[in-house]
């Protein structure tokens, strides 16, 4: 079980967050034209790399914000956790 | 005749209390502080149960964790315990103990002639023998395994015993109480670090219990036993025997099993009787010792053969000589402390060394105790069937290729010493890479990955005084880390013996034209010959012979076997160890419970169950009641010998004709606010939402990005930046994430908060024609009239001075409000509408009848909004905006989505108009034709209407719209059911809906 620093509460077990995904990912803005390519992208295309990826996870258990997380998807080791607004 | 292996002066047993137990229907004696191992081989057993696959009789090999044999059964019925190992079973009044995998009896088992058989039952024998033919796998060749296979039986009743979970935090755990390990937790806890030092032994002390050393001018034990006394006085240290720390986890969260119970006579009924703790550790030291290795020869596994190190334990620890002619067979000098042993309590030994020769003041005690040494001599084979009574011994060659003469020796027993290995189980499992070690002969952790270091024997560091520097330094230092103080204990100094060098010789060859059976894997069954095999048969990576031989596998997981069966395949394959590689070590360590990992999450503890606060009420009012995800919902509410069917439609009638009363609380409910309120719902539901007037609600429906439906509800504007939304109440809690979601990463610009408020209402539905003039009675000061409430209509008011929000929306198609209420008046608001509505003919209706209401009115809930659905499905095309974008839109002009044939949503009645679709029923063209039968569409709910007093159905169909009034048939294999039925419009009841807005 991961040990996961949120940025709002401090370190807490895996069992209160759960995982949210490939942060690396940005939503077309509404109401912008986009191709059916680059909609495919965003809905369906993700990286799955052995190493470091950063991800969104959400502190369900706690105080119910999303952060990112920047962690080695092989080791699972956490390089570092930041809030939404920041660079990771 | 009792005990008659006990010797009289030495062990820690306590032999002022007796204790009865039973093994195999027998009753025999042991002392407290004994294990079922221990107190049988006082009692001179030594056969306990028969080897896996080839059933050979088998007795104990090693004294604690390392036993790979001596599985037994324990007791009987619900508390019965499958593969318990017998060495770690402490002795209590009243123990019944059966051997394993052996009928009628472990002296005669049938099984046996798979021995006789064996060359016939090679390595791989399974996959090569009942791989074809294909069909006679299922019927023949899988029960046949079955019924042969296993060792244990599990119980078949539920386990009557309690278990629990702990949870801890702490600076340093150090996982195994022998000397390194009090040292560091000394050095640690007396530095102010929150020590957690676990032992999985009842005693601690480790190696301290058995050998002859001294530390501080004290016996090696007399230090240990106050070192632990310190420690246990210590605040800041929790010290635990009886613990396994069994796995090591991400980040540092090690797993622990306790054994609270079984070892007490007369347990308090309220003591677990296991428990499984997970530590969260700033650091992990692994002092876990290391474990003997068996040496190989003919015959090596037959009862009465053990680890040398095993025999020096039950003399020292528990008082038992294993035998009164033993023979110990060594290729270094630590198997001489086991001889002196026994020639220190009257039993004249005999040691067979395969090296040369050896000076050290552990070999010069035994020759001063006059103990008959033979050099360059080793146990050939060993003679008895069902308990050793002679042994070959050989007189090696030069290059230990042959023998020079073979000659017996008769004996009672064998104890072989064939090296250490350190237990590295719980480094490897912390990701650390291992490292061959030359002079250790084994593997030892090398480069940590996570924070934990090893030390002592399980770091190669077989030295007493190694082990004691190591742990002082390891303790003070992480310590120090951890917490920055600076308070040095310093290591005292110690006596030990000398040994010498080490052989690593350990196969014992066969001499000429013999095929003596050598086992390198005990508790798999696995020899040198099966290893020979599988490298000739071209498997050649570790990792596949172990699968193929299934060496090193199961609850044992290699510990007295691993390095053996790598060292044969290094020899074969001209290989160094390094080069083969060691094959993965995997948690538990040892085997754990079941009880314990599922701890008290057994039955209804399993997960929360969600109640109403009107709870109570339905529960007096006989409902039935049906879980909806953690809640627990009215089903129906049971009038005398009513069926289910017969109750949901009473009550569904009573809404069509008078008035019903739902508990709808478990709804999900979600307030919104903030100046962005409007804009973020726009965004989030298909339809519009910036002028959707003060004290209105309406209908949403929410898509994923790819376009599927994801929830629908009402949301109503409370003011106007303040919104309540609902949802179903199987996607409450993922609407709420879905909604923080975009509100924090997508457009953290809007100025919105959301908050869920389910549990902080009661909610109840009306609904009925009469349930206007009911809420007038409920609500006398305000308009409740059509134009005082309209449909999709809000108003607040107060209930009896109880504020109260009234909602005009309908599910079941009905004249229908929903009052919430805060949750605390609950009751108060049931009871107040039960009392004012029975002139009005009021029944509470349950979700039977809610479901019936809304599947013939053709409103979707969850069993169409399956996660496979587009809006247009649903007939919900008019939802979606064309002026505004919102989550999902740009997926709907997929070319799949646009596909006019999808299936979509249609109302579906049998043609003889009495048969009960079942849901999941396939509709089909042709009723008759062969499998796979093309599938249009599936039946997703069904009811009896109880407007039109037949069954209707919901199904999503192919080109549905276009097939109403079409002839179909709906087949269900599983029920075996084929039903003719017409295809009618999903509105089934008041299509225009005039009755909601009436
Ligand atoms: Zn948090």
């Amino acid at each position: 079980m991961l040990e996961i620093k949120c940025p709002y509460c401090g370190n807490r077990s895996q069992n209160e967050f759960s995982y949210g995904g490939d942060a690396t990912v940005k939503r077309p803005s509404l109401g912008k034209e986009v191709s059916d390519k680059e909609w495919d992208d965003f809905v369906y295309f993700r990286k799955n790399p052995r190493g470091k990826h950063s991800e969104f996870w959400h502190h369900v258990a706690g105080c119910r914000q999303w952060f990112k997380v920047s962690r080695n998807t092989a080791t699972h080791e956490i390089f570092k956790t930041s809030k939404i607004n920041e660079e990771i | 005749m009792s005990q008659k292996f006990r010797l009289n002066k030495v062990g820690y047993i306590n032999r002022d209390k007796k204790i009865s137990f039973k093994f195999n229907g027998k009753k025999y004696f042991g002392f407290e502080g004994d294990t079922l191992a221990s107190a049988l081989l006082a009692n001179g057993i030594h056969l306990v149960g028969r080897s896996f696959k080839y059933h050979r009789p088998r007795g104990f090999i090693g004294a604690g964790v390392e036993e790979s044999n001596a599985q037994v059964q324990l007791y009987s019925g619900a508390k019965t315990e499958p593969n318990a190992i017998a060495t770690t079973v402490e002795l209590v009044e009243g123990l019944v103990a059966k051997s394993q995998n052996c009928w009628p009896s472990v002296s005669f088992d049938f099984g046996a002639i798979n021995n006789f058989l064996s060359r016939f039952f090679p390595a791989g024998f399974y996959y090569k023998t009942f791989m074809w033919p294909k069909s006679f796998w299922y019927k023949i060749y899988e029960p046949i395994i079955r019924r042969a296979a296993g060792l244990g039986i599990a119980p078949l009743k539920p386990d009557p015993d309690r278990y629990e979970h702990q949870f801890e935090h702490c600076d340093v755990l150090i996982a195994g109480s022998g000397p390194s390990g009090l040292a560091s937790a000394l050095a640690a806890a007396k530095n102010g670090a929150r020590v957690i030092l676990a032992e999985d032994k009842p005693r601690f002390g480790g190696s301290l219990l058995t050998d002859e050393v001294t530390i501080g001018n004290k016996k090696g034990k007399d230090w240990a036993d106050e070192a632990v006394a310190q420690l246990k006085s210590m605040p800041n240290v929790i010290i635990k025997n009886r613990s396994q720390v069994f796995g090591y986890y991400d980040h540092n969260m090690m797993v622990m099993f306790e054994r609270t119970k079984d070892h007490i006579e007369n347990p308090n009924k309220f003591i677990p009787r296991q428990r499984l703790w997970y530590i969260r550790a700033k650091e992990v030291i692994i002092s876990t010792g290391s474990i003997e290795r068996p040496l190989v020869f003919g015959n090596n596994d037959r009862p009465g053969i053990m680890l040398a190190s095993a025999a020096k334990e039950y003399i020292k620890v528990f008082g038992v000589a294993v035998g009164k002619k033993p023979i110990i067979f060594t290729n270094n000098d630590s198997g001489y402390d086991a001889a002196i042993e026994f020639k220190k309590n009257g039993i004249n030994p005999l040691i067979f060394d395969v090296r040369e020769n050896s000076e050290s003041s552990t070999v010069q005690e035994a020759k001063n105790l006059g103990i008959d040494i033979k050099f360059s001599h080793g146990v050939v084979n060993a003679k008895g069937y069902l308990k050793v009574n002679s042994a070959t011994i050989g007189k090696l060659n030069k290059d230990k290729t042959s023998y020079e003469n073979l000659y017996d020796v008769s004996c009672d027993s064998i104890c072989v010493s064939g090296n250490w290995t350190p237990t590295v189980h719980l480094s490897s499992q912390s990701g650390n890479k291992l490292k061959f070690d030359e002079k250790v002969n084994a593997f030892i952790p090398n480069q940590s990955r996570q924070n934990e270091s090893t030390i002592g024997s399980a770091n190669g560091s077989f030295t007493l005084k190694e082990a004691l520097e190591e742990g002082f330094n390891k303790g003070y230092n992480l310590s120090k880390k951890i917490n920055g103080k600076d308070n040095q204990t310093s290591s005292p100094t110690s006596n030990e013996k000398s040994y010498g060098k080490q052989d690593k010789f350990w196969c014992m060859p066969l001499p000429n034209k013999k095929h003596y059976k050598r086992c390198v894997d005990f508790q798999n069954d696995v020899y040198v010959s099966d290893i020979e095999l599988a490298l000739r048969e071209g498997f050649r990576s570790i990792e596949h012979v172990k699968r193929y031989t299934t060496l090193g596998m199961a609850t044992d997981q290699g510990r007295t076997s691993n390095l053996n069966g790598l060292q044969l395949v290094s020899n074969i394959e001209k290989k160094i160890v390094p080069e083969v590689g060691h094959t993965t070590f995997r948690p538990p360590y040892t085997p754990v419970t079941i009880g314990a990992i599922v701890g008290r999450e057994v039955g209804k503890h399993y997960r929360p169950t969600r109640k109403s606060p009107i709870h109570e009420w339905h529960e007096k009012n006989n409902a039935v009641f049906v879980d909806a995800g953690l809640w627990l919902r009215p089903r129906y509410y049971k009038q005398d010998n009513e069926t289910l069917m017969e109750a949901s439609k009473r009550e569904a009638n009573n809404v069509r004709k008078n008035v019903g009363i739902c508990d709808v609380t478990s709804l999900g409910k979600i307030d919104i606010k903030g100046p962005n309120a409007a804009e973020f719902l726009n965004r989030v539901y298909t339809n519009a939402w910036m002028k959707l007037p003060i004290g209105k609600a309406r209908y949403g429906v929410m898509l994923r990005e790819d376009g599927i439906v994801f929830d629908d509800g009402t949301t109503t504007r409370i003011s106007e930046n303040h919104f309540h939304m609902t949802t179903t109440t199987a996607q409450a809690v993922n609407v709420l994430s879905h909604l923080e979601y975009y509100l924090q990463v997508v457009w953290p610009e809007l100025a919105v908060n959301v908050l869920s408020t389910t549990e902080q209402w009661a909610g109840v539905a009306l609904a009925g024609p009469n349930s206007r003039n009911l809420l007038s009675k409920l609500f006398p000061d305000i308009d409740v009239s059509n134009e005082g409430i309209p449909f999709m209509g809000y108003k607040e008011s107060n209930l009896f001075g109880v504020p109260a929000r009234i909602f005009r929306i309908s599910f079941s198609g009905e004249l229908a409000y929903e009052i919430n209420v805060e949750s605390g008046y609950g009751v108060f608001m049931w009871e107040k509408i039960m009392e004012l509505g029975k002139e009005m003919g009021i029944e509470p209706y349950g979700t039977e009848a809610l479901s019936t209401l809304r599947i013939e009115m053709g409103h979707v809930a969850g069993s169409e909004i399956d996660g496979r659905v587009i809006a247009s499905d649903l007939s919900l095309d008019g939802m979606l905006s064309k002026k505004k974008d919102f989550i999902g839109k740009r997926s709907l002009n997929r070319n799949a989505f646009l596909d006019s044939a999808r299936e979509k949503i249609v109302g579906v009645v049998p043609v003889d108009k009495k048969t009960m679709i079942p849901e999941g029923s396939h509709l089909v063209e042709d009723s008759s034709a062969s499998f796979p039968n093309p599938k249009l569409g599936h039946i997703s709910a069904s009811c009896w209407s109880v407007e039109y007093n037949n069954p209707f159905s919901l199904a999503i169909l192919k080109d549905g719209k276009k097939k109403i009034g079409k002839k179909l048939f709906a087949l269900s294999p599983l029920k075996n059911t084929n039903i003719e039925v017409e295809i009618v419009s999903s509105h089934y009841v008041d299509p225009k809906g005039e009755r909601v807005r009436s």
